[in-house]
């Protein structure tokens, strides 16, 4: 949160009116920290007070005026001077006068739109906050409080598995499977690679993520590149009709929705980057684009219902809650 | 019907894996040594060769086997003709040692057993990065240094097609290659997303 405004004779402070039942969310600051935040979704009011404090109760504080102000912006590191805002509401607090003792101002933003969602980047950062402002002739007092506004979506209705056949001629062929085009920030993408032809020598195999973060437009487009992870699925030497699974979560990474050309200022898109090695350190890779979305949070299922789903998936496991008697050894040797 | 909160983690069915294929040899076999330096000539025009026998089950190499002499100079033509011809960053060669064919050393200079070791170690690391390298091995003169029994340096330069296609169907393309750390940092090939091609 930032502060300016000099020859303070006065706290200005904003506060929310449902700071106590409000979540927050974790975001990084520019300079890498992380810090909390309250969290809001698209559409959400976002209401509280601007309260000021006279540092000295005998001072009256002359204005030209008080507002609060909800903004939404997109921020280019290279051009620090030009903000661009996508959302500006305002609301006045109070005519140009005096403040004689210490008081609040309830203000309230209703629905707001927060159509994309906050980002910290290499190159650019979009953030939302709220700026109360008490006017004055020489400077203003200025107030500012960030928020975190994550996009949240559903299921895809279609979510196609990536499936290629890729090599290198009569050298290396291999046929590589992701299980969806889509996944979500907490999935786990499960897949396998096919060899159909090894005359290399392979030494071991590797996966990526890689995060693209294009920002400006025509000839002025700059990609960043941040390999977000580095995941070993295999090592030594495979040959022809082996299949190497792959099972990667999400969740351990630092990964952000899929943004596509937000308000044409930037976009940041993520890879999956399957890397073979060979034993002169040759590297061959495929790189593809998977989609990452946000998924809203659900209320957990029973947990009998979760552990039935889980026994499913392996065999010869008794599902919890049944009664197991002991027995001969001949009955309940079979479980594994 | 809302989801689950556990994520289907299941491996992918795949094809089991033909006996013959788990068990055989590789497909890959590629094996070249360098042995038995010889000194040959008197004098000043006394110079050095190599044997360099290379095995191999590569259907891109005619010979399965093949043995000739090399000498010094015949690895040097190899190494400029592909940094001509291909796109590959090629690896060095051991030193040309200039200072040991000045007169007046107190020992052999280029003919001292220790330094024709060494030389021998280095020609024999050169060639088997290169000869690994599937752009490399589409070079004739890559070919011909390996399995001629001469280097013939009138030679037209060019690439190596396969007599057969051993995967019946599919279509000929072009190798798209990006290396990092074989050209640290450098790389010759137009920057390419891939470093495979989709067939």
């Amino acid at each position: 949160m930032s502060f300016f405004g000099f020859g303070q004779s006065v706290d200005v402070d904003i506060l929310l009116n449902d700071a106590d039942s409000r979540r927050r969310a974790e975001h990084k600051t520019e300079d890498g920290k992380k810090d909390k935040y309250f969290l809001f979704y698209d559409g959400e009011t976002v209401s509280g007070k601007v309260s000021l404090a006279l540092k000295n109760p005998n001072k009256r504080l002359e204005h030209q005026g008080i507002k609060v102000e909800f903004i939404g912006q997109i921020e280019l590191y290279y051009d620090r001077g030009n903000h661009h805002e996508f959302v500006s509401l305002v609301k006045d607090l109070a005519r140009p006068g005096e403040v004689t003792q210490s008081q609040a101002f309830d203000f309230e933003f209703t629905h707001v739109e927060k159509p994309y969602e906050s980002y910290t980047g290499q190159n650019v950062k979009l953030r939302y906050f709220l700026r109360a402002t008490i006017s004055r002739r020489l400077n203003d007092v200025v107030k500012e409080m960030d928020i975190v506004v994550h996009t949240l979506s559903t299921y895809p209705e279609l979510n196609s598995s990536i499936k290629m056949e890729v090599g290198i001629e009569d050298c290396l062929h291999i046929e590589f499977e992701y299980n969806k085009s889509k996944y979500h920030l907490k999935d786990v993408i499960v897949g396998k690679i096919y060899f159909l032809l090894v005359r290399i020598k392979i030494k071991h195999m590797e996966i990526d993520i890689i995060k693209r973060e294009t920002t400006g437009t025509g000839p002025n487009v700059y990609h960043e590149n941040d390999t977000i992870a580095k995941y070993e699925i295999m090592d030594g030497a495979p040959v022809r009709g082996e299949s190497i699974p792959i099972r990667l979560f999400l969740a351990g990474y630092e990964l952000t929705p899929t943004m596509r050309d937000i308000n044409k200022k930037f976009s940041v898109r993520y890879y999956l980057n399957l890397v073979l090695i060979d034993d002169e350190e040759r590297r061959y890779f495929k790189q593809q684009e998977v989609v990452l979305w946000r998924k809203g949070d659900i209320v957990r299922k029973s947990m009998s219902h979760q552990a039935a789903i889980a026994s499913q998936r392996f065999e010869g496991t008794t599902p919890l809650g049944e009664a197991r008697t002991p027995g001969p050894l001949s009955d309940s040797g079979n479980r594994q | 019907m809302s989801d689950t909160a556990v994520a289907d983690t299941r491996r992918l069915n795949s094809k089991p894996q033909d006996l013959t294929d788990a068990y055989g040899p590789p497909s890959n076999f590629l094996e070249i040594d360098i042995f038995n330096p010889q000194t040959v000539g008197v004098g000043r025009a006394r110079f050095t060769t190599y044997e360099v026998r290379m095995r191999t089950n590569l259907p891109i190499f005619k010979l399965k086997e093949s043995c000739v002499r090399r000498r010094y100079s015949d690895f040097e033509w190899l190494k400029n003709e592909l940094e001509r011809d291909s796109k590959i960053v090629v690896p060095p060669l051991p030193g040309k040692a200039l200072k040991r064919q000045l007169p007046f050393r107190g020992d052999e200079g280029i003919f001292e057993e220790s330094f024709i070791e060494e030389r021998r170690q280095g020609l024999e690391q050169f060639i088997n990065k290169i000869a690994g390298h599937p752009l490399a091995q589409n070079e004739r003169c890559l070919h011909m240094f390996l399995q001629e029994e001469a280097i013939d340096r009138n030679y037209v330069p060019g690439k190596k097609q396969l007599n057969f296609s051993l995967e019946a169907g599919r279509q000929r393309l072009t190798k798209i290659f990006e290396y990092s750390s074989y050209t640290q940092g450098k790389s010759k090939s137009s920057h390419s997303k891939d470093g495979l091609a989709t067939l």
